[in-house]
Protein backbone atom coordinates (compact mmCIF):
# COMPACT_ATOMS: atom_id res chain seq x y z
CA UNK A 1 0.00 0.00 0.00
CA UNK A 2 1.11 3.50 -0.48
CA UNK A 3 0.97 6.01 2.44
CA UNK A 4 1.30 9.61 2.49
CA UNK A 5 3.33 10.49 5.70
CA UNK A 6 2.62 14.56 5.81
CA UNK A 7 5.35 16.39 8.13
CA UNK A 8 4.31 19.20 10.40
CA UNK A 9 6.33 20.99 12.77
CA UNK A 10 5.73 24.90 14.68
CA UNK A 11 7.54 27.20 12.33
CA UNK A 12 8.41 29.19 15.57
CA UNK A 13 10.43 26.70 16.88
CA UNK A 14 12.04 25.53 14.04
CA UNK A 15 13.37 29.38 13.33
CA UNK A 16 15.06 28.87 16.68
CA UNK A 17 17.62 26.59 15.52
CA UNK A 18 20.71 27.72 14.73
CA UNK A 19 21.90 27.53 11.49
CA UNK A 20 24.17 24.58 12.03
CA UNK A 21 21.40 22.74 13.68
CA UNK A 22 19.16 23.72 10.91
CA UNK A 23 21.86 21.86 8.56
CA UNK A 24 22.63 19.07 10.44
CA UNK A 25 18.23 18.16 10.40
CA UNK A 26 18.51 18.75 6.96
CA UNK A 27 21.76 16.67 6.18
CA UNK A 28 19.74 14.03 8.95
CA UNK A 29 16.47 14.31 6.48
CA UNK A 30 18.80 13.30 3.50
CA UNK A 31 19.73 10.16 5.31
CA UNK A 32 16.58 9.31 5.80
CA UNK A 33 15.77 9.33 2.11
CA UNK A 34 18.62 7.16 1.52
CA UNK A 35 17.39 4.37 4.01
CA UNK A 36 13.96 4.51 2.88
CA UNK A 37 14.90 4.29 -1.12
CA UNK A 38 17.36 1.49 0.09
CA UNK A 39 14.54 -0.84 1.37
CA UNK A 40 12.63 0.03 -1.66
CA UNK A 41 10.01 2.35 0.73
CA UNK A 42 10.69 5.68 -0.87
CA UNK A 43 8.32 6.88 -4.03
CA UNK A 44 8.38 10.64 -3.70
CA UNK A 45 8.69 13.54 -0.95
CA UNK A 46 10.19 17.21 -0.54
CA UNK A 47 10.48 19.58 2.25
CA UNK A 48 8.52 23.01 1.59
CA UNK A 49 9.32 26.33 1.86
CA UNK A 50 7.94 28.44 5.28
CA UNK A 51 3.84 28.67 5.10
CA UNK A 52 5.16 32.88 4.44
CA UNK A 53 5.43 31.69 1.17
CA UNK A 54 1.75 29.95 0.48
CA UNK A 55 -0.77 31.20 -1.27
CA UNK A 56 -3.96 29.92 -0.99
CA UNK A 57 -6.72 29.47 -3.79
CA UNK A 58 -10.51 28.81 -4.11
CA UNK A 59 -12.10 28.58 -6.89
CA UNK A 60 -15.89 29.85 -6.31
CA UNK A 61 -18.50 30.23 -8.92
CA UNK A 62 -16.38 29.84 -11.34
CA UNK A 63 -13.91 32.54 -9.98
CA UNK A 64 -10.58 32.44 -8.60
CA UNK A 65 -10.32 33.49 -5.18
CA UNK A 66 -6.77 33.84 -3.38
CA UNK A 67 -5.55 34.86 -0.51
CA UNK A 68 -1.90 34.88 0.93
CA UNK A 69 -0.74 32.41 3.68
CA UNK A 70 -1.92 28.91 4.29
CA UNK A 71 -5.48 27.36 4.60
CA UNK A 72 -5.62 27.31 8.17
CA UNK A 73 -4.03 29.40 11.00
CA UNK A 74 -2.94 26.41 13.06
CA UNK A 75 -0.04 25.76 15.47
CA UNK A 76 2.09 23.31 13.39
CA UNK A 77 2.13 23.77 9.58
CA UNK A 78 3.03 21.56 7.00
CA UNK A 79 6.57 20.79 6.87
CA UNK A 80 7.24 18.66 3.92
CA UNK A 81 5.81 15.17 2.48
CA UNK A 82 7.07 11.54 2.27
CA UNK A 83 5.08 9.19 -0.28
CA UNK A 84 5.79 5.80 1.56
CA UNK A 85 5.07 2.16 -0.11
CA UNK A 86 4.47 0.08 2.86
CA UNK A 87 3.24 -3.38 3.59
CA UNK A 88 0.52 -2.17 5.51
CA UNK A 89 0.08 0.74 8.18
CA UNK A 90 2.52 -0.83 10.90
CA UNK A 91 5.00 -0.92 8.95
CA UNK A 92 4.06 2.72 7.52
CA UNK A 93 4.56 3.43 11.41
CA UNK A 94 7.84 1.85 11.89
CA UNK A 95 9.39 4.11 8.74
CA UNK A 96 7.39 7.58 9.84
CA UNK A 97 9.10 6.76 13.33
CA UNK A 98 12.45 7.34 11.65
CA UNK A 99 11.71 10.67 10.03
CA UNK A 100 13.45 13.27 11.82
CA UNK A 101 11.16 16.09 12.34
CA UNK A 102 8.55 13.92 14.03
CA UNK A 103 11.08 15.03 17.12
CA UNK A 104 10.07 18.66 16.47
CA UNK A 105 6.33 18.11 15.69
CA UNK A 106 4.46 15.56 14.02
CA UNK A 107 3.64 13.22 11.00
CA UNK A 108 0.35 12.51 9.56
CA UNK A 109 0.08 9.02 7.75
CA UNK A 110 -2.89 8.80 5.23
CA UNK A 111 -3.46 5.66 3.05
CA UNK A 112 -3.51 6.83 -0.38
CA UNK A 113 -6.63 5.83 -2.80
CA UNK A 114 -6.38 5.80 -6.36
CA UNK A 115 -8.78 8.00 -8.95
CA UNK A 116 -11.22 5.44 -11.02
CA UNK A 117 -13.87 5.77 -13.27
CA UNK A 118 -16.13 5.04 -11.17
CA UNK A 119 -17.12 3.35 -7.47
CA UNK A 120 -14.57 5.61 -6.06
CA UNK A 121 -13.81 5.10 -2.48
CA UNK A 122 -14.54 8.43 0.19
CA UNK B 1 -27.03 -37.06 38.32
CA UNK B 2 -28.40 -34.10 36.64
CA UNK B 3 -30.13 -35.15 33.26
CA UNK B 4 -28.16 -35.27 30.01
CA UNK B 5 -27.72 -32.50 28.01
CA UNK B 6 -29.58 -32.06 24.86
CA UNK B 7 -27.73 -31.34 21.90
CA UNK B 8 -28.85 -27.85 21.30
CA UNK B 9 -27.77 -27.19 25.12
CA UNK B 10 -24.43 -28.80 23.79
CA UNK B 11 -24.30 -27.10 20.60
CA UNK B 12 -25.01 -23.55 22.97
CA UNK B 13 -22.37 -24.53 25.23
CA UNK B 14 -20.05 -24.66 22.26
CA UNK B 15 -20.85 -21.21 20.90
CA UNK B 16 -20.54 -19.76 24.15
CA UNK B 17 -16.76 -21.61 24.51
CA UNK B 18 -16.11 -21.41 20.88
CA UNK B 19 -17.39 -18.24 19.09
CA UNK B 20 -14.56 -15.65 20.33
CA UNK B 21 -12.14 -18.54 18.92
CA UNK B 22 -13.98 -19.27 15.59
CA UNK B 23 -14.29 -15.95 14.81
CA UNK B 24 -11.03 -14.85 15.82
CA UNK B 25 -9.56 -17.31 13.30
CA UNK B 26 -12.35 -16.54 10.43
CA UNK B 27 -11.29 -12.49 10.20
CA UNK B 28 -7.68 -13.71 10.04
CA UNK B 29 -8.46 -16.34 7.03
CA UNK B 30 -10.92 -14.01 5.46
CA UNK B 31 -8.42 -11.25 5.05
CA UNK B 32 -9.29 -9.36 7.93
CA UNK B 33 -12.55 -9.20 7.03
CA UNK B 34 -14.73 -8.35 10.18
CA UNK B 35 -18.16 -8.39 8.82
CA UNK B 36 -17.53 -11.34 6.17
CA UNK B 37 -16.30 -13.14 9.08
CA UNK B 38 -18.83 -12.23 11.57
CA UNK B 39 -21.59 -13.24 9.01
CA UNK B 40 -19.52 -16.27 8.70
CA UNK B 41 -19.46 -17.25 12.01
CA UNK B 42 -23.61 -17.42 12.05
CA UNK B 43 -23.85 -19.25 9.12
CA UNK B 44 -21.60 -21.95 10.76
CA UNK B 45 -23.11 -21.96 13.73
CA UNK B 46 -26.47 -21.74 11.77
CA UNK B 47 -25.20 -25.30 9.43
CA UNK B 48 -24.39 -27.00 13.02
CA UNK B 49 -27.45 -26.48 14.34
CA UNK B 50 -29.16 -28.26 11.28
CA UNK B 51 -26.61 -30.81 10.54
CA UNK B 52 -25.03 -32.05 14.29
CA UNK B 53 -28.67 -32.95 15.61
CA UNK B 54 -28.75 -35.74 12.58
CA UNK B 55 -24.90 -36.31 12.25
CA UNK B 56 -23.40 -35.89 15.94
CA UNK B 57 -20.99 -33.37 17.21
CA UNK B 58 -18.23 -33.83 15.19
CA UNK B 59 -14.42 -34.69 17.27
CA UNK B 60 -13.29 -31.09 16.82
CA UNK B 61 -16.27 -28.63 16.67
CA UNK B 62 -14.23 -25.80 16.77
CA UNK B 63 -12.00 -27.35 13.48
CA UNK B 64 -15.41 -27.94 11.70
CA UNK B 65 -16.41 -24.33 12.48
CA UNK B 66 -13.53 -22.59 10.91
CA UNK B 67 -13.55 -25.00 7.72
CA UNK B 68 -17.46 -24.17 7.32
CA UNK B 69 -17.17 -20.83 8.23
CA UNK B 70 -14.53 -20.13 5.49
CA UNK B 71 -16.95 -22.57 2.75
CA UNK B 72 -19.74 -19.93 3.58
CA UNK B 73 -17.98 -16.80 3.49
CA UNK B 74 -16.63 -17.79 -0.07
CA UNK B 75 -20.12 -18.84 -0.99
CA UNK B 76 -21.58 -15.42 0.40
CA UNK B 77 -18.55 -13.93 -1.74
CA UNK B 78 -19.97 -16.23 -4.81
CA UNK B 79 -23.63 -14.20 -4.91
CA UNK B 80 -21.94 -10.66 -4.54
CA UNK B 81 -18.82 -10.78 -6.86
CA UNK B 82 -20.33 -9.55 -10.51
CA UNK B 83 -21.09 -6.06 -8.24
CA UNK B 84 -17.59 -5.67 -6.75
CA UNK B 85 -13.87 -6.31 -8.14
CA UNK B 86 -12.41 -5.87 -4.22
CA UNK B 87 -15.10 -8.79 -3.70
CA UNK B 88 -14.03 -11.19 -6.54
CA UNK B 89 -10.58 -10.88 -5.94
CA UNK B 90 -11.11 -11.73 -2.11
CA UNK B 91 -13.18 -14.61 -3.34
CA UNK B 92 -10.52 -16.21 -5.31
CA UNK B 93 -7.88 -15.81 -3.23
CA UNK B 94 -9.89 -17.50 -0.03
CA UNK B 95 -10.81 -20.81 -2.78
CA UNK B 96 -6.85 -20.85 -3.87
CA UNK B 97 -6.14 -21.01 -0.06
CA UNK B 98 -8.44 -23.59 0.70
CA UNK B 99 -7.25 -25.76 -1.09
CA UNK B 100 -3.56 -24.70 -0.33
CA UNK B 101 -3.74 -23.88 3.30
CA UNK B 102 -4.49 -27.17 5.91
CA UNK B 103 -6.27 -26.74 9.28
CA UNK B 104 -5.60 -24.85 11.89
CA UNK B 105 -4.25 -25.92 14.93
CA UNK B 106 -4.53 -25.17 18.13
CA UNK B 107 -1.70 -22.58 19.13
CA UNK B 108 -2.86 -20.79 15.55
CA UNK B 109 -5.93 -20.56 16.46
CA UNK B 110 -4.77 -18.63 20.23
CA UNK B 111 -2.65 -16.44 18.40
CA UNK B 112 -5.68 -15.04 16.38
CA UNK B 113 -7.33 -14.32 19.58
CA UNK B 114 -4.58 -12.36 20.27
CA UNK B 115 -4.26 -10.71 16.86
CA UNK B 116 -8.08 -9.75 17.02
CA UNK B 117 -6.82 -8.29 20.86
CA UNK B 118 -4.35 -6.06 19.25
CA UNK B 119 -6.43 -5.20 15.91
CA UNK B 120 -9.37 -4.16 17.93
CA UNK B 121 -6.93 -2.21 19.94
CA UNK B 122 -4.87 -0.55 17.82
CA UNK B 123 -3.39 2.49 18.48
CA UNK B 124 -4.29 4.27 15.44
CA UNK B 125 -8.03 3.87 16.41
CA UNK B 126 -9.40 6.53 18.56
CA UNK B 127 -10.05 4.90 22.59
CA UNK B 128 -14.41 4.85 22.05
CA UNK B 129 -13.68 3.21 19.38
CA UNK B 130 -11.28 0.85 20.54
CA UNK B 131 -13.31 -0.27 23.58
CA UNK B 132 -16.05 -0.40 21.05
CA UNK B 133 -14.60 -2.68 19.09
CA UNK B 134 -12.99 -4.85 21.58
CA UNK B 135 -16.33 -5.56 23.76
CA UNK B 136 -17.96 -6.37 20.46
CA UNK B 137 -15.86 -8.56 18.65
CA UNK B 138 -13.38 -10.07 21.66
CA UNK B 139 -16.21 -10.06 24.42
CA UNK B 140 -18.95 -10.86 21.65
CA UNK B 141 -21.38 -8.50 23.50
CA UNK B 142 -24.00 -7.19 21.94
CA UNK B 143 -24.32 -3.80 20.22
CA UNK B 144 -27.22 -2.88 22.06
CA UNK B 145 -25.55 -3.58 25.65
CA UNK B 146 -22.45 -1.68 24.61
CA UNK B 147 -24.60 1.06 23.55
CA UNK B 148 -26.65 0.78 26.75
CA UNK B 149 -23.66 0.85 29.27
CA UNK B 150 -22.06 4.04 28.16
CA UNK B 151 -25.40 5.92 28.06
CA UNK B 152 -24.87 6.64 24.42
CA UNK B 153 -28.11 5.80 21.62
CA UNK B 154 -27.37 2.79 20.06
CA UNK B 155 -27.08 4.21 16.19
CA UNK B 156 -24.01 5.98 17.62
CA UNK B 157 -22.64 2.82 18.77
CA UNK B 158 -23.28 1.01 15.77
CA UNK B 159 -21.72 3.67 13.84
CA UNK B 160 -18.46 4.47 15.94
CA UNK B 161 -17.87 0.31 14.99
CA UNK B 162 -19.12 0.38 11.34
CA UNK B 163 -16.12 3.53 11.30
CA UNK B 164 -13.56 1.44 13.38
CA UNK B 165 -13.98 -1.40 10.95
CA UNK B 166 -13.83 0.47 7.98
CA UNK B 167 -10.61 2.17 9.08
CA UNK B 168 -8.88 -0.78 9.89
CA UNK B 169 -9.78 -2.11 6.23
CA UNK B 170 -8.77 1.40 4.76
CA UNK B 171 -5.66 2.45 6.48
CA UNK B 172 -4.11 -0.89 5.93
CA UNK B 173 -3.92 -1.71 9.96
CA UNK B 174 -2.98 -5.31 9.82
CA UNK B 175 -4.42 -8.58 11.46
CA UNK B 176 -1.36 -9.41 13.43
CA UNK B 177 0.28 -9.86 16.91
CA UNK B 178 3.11 -6.75 17.18
CA UNK B 179 6.89 -7.78 17.20
CA UNK B 180 8.55 -8.51 20.19
CA UNK B 181 10.20 -4.81 19.99
CA UNK B 182 6.98 -3.25 19.14
CA UNK B 183 5.29 -5.03 22.06
CA UNK B 184 5.56 -2.78 25.12
CA UNK B 185 4.05 0.47 22.91
CA UNK B 186 1.68 -1.89 21.83
CA UNK B 187 0.58 -3.00 25.26
CA UNK B 188 0.12 0.97 26.33
CA UNK B 189 -2.76 0.69 23.66
CA UNK B 190 -4.59 -2.26 25.01
CA UNK B 191 -3.85 -1.82 28.88
CA UNK B 192 -6.13 1.43 28.79
CA UNK B 193 -8.86 -0.16 26.76
CA UNK B 194 -9.20 -3.14 29.64
CA UNK B 195 -8.98 -0.75 32.48
CA UNK B 196 -11.32 1.99 30.97
CA UNK B 197 -13.78 -0.94 30.41
CA UNK B 198 -12.95 -2.26 34.23
CA UNK B 199 -13.67 1.75 35.74
CA UNK B 200 -16.61 2.08 34.00
CA UNK B 201 -18.24 -0.53 35.60
CA UNK B 202 -16.51 -0.03 38.50
CA UNK B 203 -17.63 3.72 39.56
CA UNK B 204 -21.19 2.69 38.24
CA UNK B 205 -23.30 5.98 38.44
CA UNK B 206 -26.91 4.41 40.08
CA UNK B 207 -29.64 3.43 37.65
CA UNK B 208 -28.03 0.95 35.01
CA UNK B 209 -25.88 -0.64 37.56
CA UNK B 210 -26.81 -4.35 36.76
CA UNK B 211 -24.99 -3.51 33.10
CA UNK B 212 -22.35 -1.34 34.67
CA UNK B 213 -21.31 -4.50 36.69
CA UNK B 214 -21.00 -6.44 34.04
CA UNK B 215 -18.74 -4.34 32.21
CA UNK B 216 -16.23 -4.66 35.24
CA UNK B 217 -16.41 -8.68 34.72
CA UNK B 218 -16.50 -8.36 31.36
CA UNK B 219 -13.02 -6.68 31.91
CA UNK B 220 -11.94 -9.17 34.27
CA UNK B 221 -13.10 -11.85 31.88
CA UNK B 222 -10.70 -9.85 28.99
CA UNK B 223 -7.49 -9.86 31.56
CA UNK B 224 -7.35 -13.21 32.09
CA UNK B 225 -7.79 -14.21 28.69
CA UNK B 226 -4.72 -11.82 27.91
CA UNK B 227 -2.82 -12.99 31.07
CA UNK B 228 -3.13 -16.76 29.31
CA UNK B 229 -2.27 -15.42 26.20
CA UNK B 230 0.62 -12.77 26.57
CA UNK B 231 1.61 -13.33 30.51
CA UNK B 232 3.44 -9.67 30.97
CA UNK B 233 4.62 -7.87 33.75
CA UNK B 234 2.00 -5.21 33.12
CA UNK B 235 -0.68 -7.91 31.91
CA UNK B 236 -0.45 -9.53 35.19
CA UNK B 237 -0.54 -6.29 37.39
CA UNK B 238 -3.61 -5.19 35.92
CA UNK B 239 -5.51 -8.13 36.02
CA UNK B 240 -4.01 -7.88 39.79
CA UNK B 241 -5.42 -4.11 40.38
CA UNK B 242 -8.77 -5.12 38.36
CA UNK B 243 -9.49 -8.21 41.32
CA UNK B 244 -7.86 -6.28 43.64
CA UNK B 245 -10.58 -3.69 43.56
CA UNK B 246 -12.95 -5.48 42.85
CA UNK B 247 -12.62 -7.40 45.67
CA UNK B 248 -13.68 -5.01 47.66
CA UNK B 249 -17.06 -4.47 46.03
CA UNK B 250 -19.10 -5.73 48.63
CA UNK B 251 -18.04 -3.16 51.25
CA UNK B 252 -18.59 -0.28 49.24
CA UNK B 253 -21.91 0.36 49.28
CA UNK B 254 -24.64 0.39 51.75
CA UNK B 255 -27.83 -1.71 51.56
CA UNK B 256 -29.00 1.97 49.94
CA UNK B 257 -26.54 2.31 47.52
CA UNK B 258 -24.33 4.76 49.26
CA UNK B 259 -20.99 4.90 48.93
CA UNK B 260 -18.70 4.08 52.02
CA UNK B 261 -15.27 5.10 52.10
CA UNK B 262 -12.45 2.75 52.80
CA UNK B 263 -11.75 3.33 56.21
CA UNK B 264 -15.09 2.58 56.94
CA UNK B 265 -15.87 -0.60 54.98
CA UNK B 266 -16.67 -4.42 56.89
CA UNK B 267 -14.29 -5.61 55.23
CA UNK B 268 -15.57 -9.29 56.35
CA UNK B 269 -17.73 -8.16 52.71
CA UNK B 270 -14.42 -8.16 50.90
CA UNK B 271 -14.32 -11.17 48.68
CA UNK B 272 -11.13 -12.67 50.81
CA UNK B 273 -10.63 -15.58 48.08
CA UNK B 274 -10.17 -12.67 45.13
CA UNK B 275 -7.89 -10.57 47.23
CA UNK B 276 -5.28 -13.47 47.53
CA UNK B 277 -5.60 -14.49 44.10
CA UNK B 278 -5.01 -10.65 43.08
CA UNK B 279 -2.30 -10.75 45.98
CA UNK B 280 -0.64 -13.63 44.10
CA UNK B 281 -0.05 -12.09 41.04
CA UNK B 282 1.30 -8.49 42.35
CA UNK B 283 4.00 -10.82 43.51
CA UNK B 284 4.11 -12.16 40.70
CA UNK B 285 4.13 -9.52 38.09
CA UNK B 286 7.03 -7.91 40.41
CA UNK B 287 9.04 -10.89 39.84
CA UNK B 288 8.44 -10.66 35.89
CA UNK B 289 10.31 -7.29 35.88
CA UNK B 290 10.73 -3.79 36.52
CA UNK B 291 7.77 -2.29 37.78
CA UNK B 292 4.98 -0.79 35.89
CA UNK B 293 2.12 1.56 36.66
CA UNK B 294 -0.28 -0.69 36.78
CA UNK B 295 1.48 -3.05 38.93
CA UNK B 296 2.35 -0.41 40.88
CA UNK B 297 -1.23 0.59 42.08
CA UNK B 298 -2.47 -3.12 42.05
CA UNK B 299 0.80 -3.33 45.09
CA UNK B 300 -0.81 -0.19 46.29
CA UNK B 301 -4.12 -1.77 46.17
CA UNK B 302 -2.62 -5.00 47.56
CA UNK B 303 -1.54 -3.22 50.76
CA UNK B 304 -4.75 -1.71 51.34
CA UNK B 305 -6.88 -5.11 50.95
CA UNK B 306 -4.49 -6.98 53.20
CA UNK B 307 -4.50 -4.56 55.82
CA UNK B 308 -7.00 -6.36 58.82
CA UNK B 309 -8.26 -1.95 59.27
CA UNK B 310 -7.46 0.95 58.21
CA UNK B 311 -5.75 1.76 61.05
CA UNK B 312 -3.44 -1.03 60.53
CA UNK B 313 -2.45 -0.18 57.02
CA UNK B 314 1.12 0.26 56.53
CA UNK B 315 0.91 3.18 55.03
CA UNK B 316 4.49 3.88 55.10
CA UNK B 317 4.96 0.62 52.73
CA UNK B 318 2.01 2.81 50.65
CA UNK B 319 3.50 6.04 50.44
CA UNK B 320 7.23 4.47 49.23
CA UNK B 321 4.64 2.70 45.97
CA UNK B 322 3.76 5.90 45.14
CA UNK B 323 7.23 7.51 45.18
CA UNK B 324 7.86 4.89 43.00
CA UNK B 325 4.71 5.13 40.69
CA UNK B 326 5.75 8.88 40.96
CA UNK B 327 9.40 8.16 39.35
CA UNK B 328 8.24 6.68 36.72
CA UNK B 329 4.75 8.04 35.98
CA UNK B 330 4.92 11.95 37.17
CA UNK B 331 1.00 12.99 37.42
CA UNK B 332 -0.66 15.13 39.76
CA UNK B 333 -3.39 12.58 40.78
CA UNK B 334 -0.55 10.10 42.20
CA UNK B 335 0.67 13.17 43.83
CA UNK B 336 -2.77 13.85 45.57
CA UNK B 337 -3.38 9.92 46.34
CA UNK B 338 0.58 10.52 47.41
CA UNK B 339 -0.68 13.14 49.73
CA UNK B 340 -3.52 11.31 51.02
CA UNK B 341 -1.07 8.36 52.00
CA UNK B 342 1.46 10.74 53.49
CA UNK B 343 -1.74 12.12 56.06
CA UNK B 344 -2.37 8.87 57.51
CA UNK B 345 1.26 8.32 57.66
CA UNK B 346 2.69 11.78 59.19
CA UNK B 347 -0.93 12.94 60.47
CA UNK B 348 -3.59 15.25 58.43
CA UNK B 349 -1.39 18.83 58.74
CA UNK B 350 1.09 16.83 56.76
CA UNK B 351 -1.39 15.83 54.14
CA UNK B 352 -2.82 19.48 53.89
CA UNK B 353 0.82 21.03 52.89
CA UNK B 354 1.22 17.98 50.67
CA UNK B 355 -1.84 19.09 48.53
CA UNK B 356 -1.37 22.43 49.03
CA UNK B 357 1.51 22.16 47.19
CA UNK B 358 -1.04 20.97 44.11
CA UNK B 359 -3.63 23.20 44.61
CA UNK B 360 -2.27 25.55 41.42
CA UNK B 361 -1.78 22.69 38.92
CA UNK B 362 -4.31 23.28 36.12
CA UNK B 363 -5.03 19.76 35.85
CA UNK B 364 -6.60 19.70 39.77
CA UNK B 365 -8.53 22.72 40.47
CA UNK B 366 -11.53 21.07 38.74
CA UNK B 367 -11.59 17.65 40.35
CA UNK B 368 -13.70 17.47 43.09
CA UNK B 369 -11.16 15.10 44.80
CA UNK B 370 -8.39 17.65 45.88
CA UNK B 371 -11.57 19.72 47.65
CA UNK B 372 -13.21 16.27 49.23
CA UNK B 373 -9.89 15.54 50.77
CA UNK B 374 -8.33 18.82 51.96
CA UNK B 375 -12.59 18.96 53.25
CA UNK B 376 -11.31 15.19 54.97
CA UNK B 377 -8.53 16.00 56.35
CA UNK B 378 -10.00 19.77 57.97
CA UNK B 379 -12.25 17.90 59.34
CA UNK B 380 -10.17 15.42 61.29
CA UNK B 381 -8.60 18.84 62.94
CA UNK B 382 -11.70 19.39 64.14
CA UNK B 383 -11.61 22.68 61.57
CA UNK B 384 -15.02 22.34 60.46
CA UNK B 385 -15.39 25.90 58.90
CA UNK B 386 -12.53 25.24 56.79
CA UNK B 387 -14.02 21.64 56.02
CA UNK B 388 -17.57 22.39 55.28
CA UNK B 389 -16.18 25.69 52.48
CA UNK B 390 -13.96 22.62 51.17
CA UNK B 391 -16.74 19.80 50.53
CA UNK B 392 -18.72 22.97 49.17
CA UNK B 393 -15.69 23.56 46.57
CA UNK B 394 -15.76 19.89 45.68
CA UNK B 395 -19.87 19.46 45.32
CA UNK B 396 -19.80 22.30 43.12
CA UNK B 397 -17.72 20.08 40.64
CA UNK B 398 -18.56 16.71 41.68
CA UNK B 399 -20.53 14.61 38.83
CA UNK B 400 -21.49 11.22 39.84
CA UNK B 401 -24.18 10.45 41.41
CA UNK B 402 -23.04 8.66 44.54
CA UNK B 403 -20.33 10.53 44.94
CA UNK B 404 -22.40 13.62 45.55
CA UNK B 405 -24.66 11.66 47.91
CA UNK B 406 -21.55 10.76 49.74
CA UNK B 407 -20.23 14.77 50.13
CA UNK B 408 -23.49 15.82 51.25
CA UNK B 409 -23.82 13.82 53.99
CA UNK B 410 -20.41 14.39 54.76
CA UNK B 411 -21.59 18.18 55.03
CA UNK B 412 -24.35 17.91 56.53
CA UNK B 413 -22.59 16.25 59.32
CA UNK B 414 -20.53 18.77 59.65
CA UNK B 415 -23.42 21.34 59.78
CA UNK B 416 -25.33 20.20 62.78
Amino acid sequence: MKYLCLVYYDEKKIQQLSQQEWDSLNRECMECVEGLTQGGHFLDGAPLLSTETATTLRVRDNKPLITDGPFAETKEQLAGFYMLEARDMNEAIRLAEKIPPARYGCVEIRPVRELMEQDNRR
Amino acid sequence: MPPPLSIEQRIAAIYRNESGRVLATLIRLLQGNFDLAEDALQDAFMAALSQWPRDGIPDNPRAWLVSTGRFKAIDRLRKHVRQDSYLEELAQTLENATQTQPLEDDDTIEDDRLRLIFTCCHPSLAMEARVALTLREVCSLTTEAIAAAFLVPVPTLAQRIVRAKNKIRNAGIPYQVPEPEALPERLEAVLPVIYLVFNEGYSASSGAQITQHDLSAEAIRLGRLLQILLPDAEVIGLLALMLLHDARRGGRTSANGDLIPLEEQDRMLWNHAQIREGCDLVVQALQSGPPGVYTLQAAIAAVHAEAPTAEATDWAEITGLYDVLLGINPSPIVELNRAVALAMRDGPEAGLQAIDKLRDHKDLQRYHLLHAARADLFRRLGQSQDAIRCYQQALDLVKQEPERHFLQQRLASLQQ
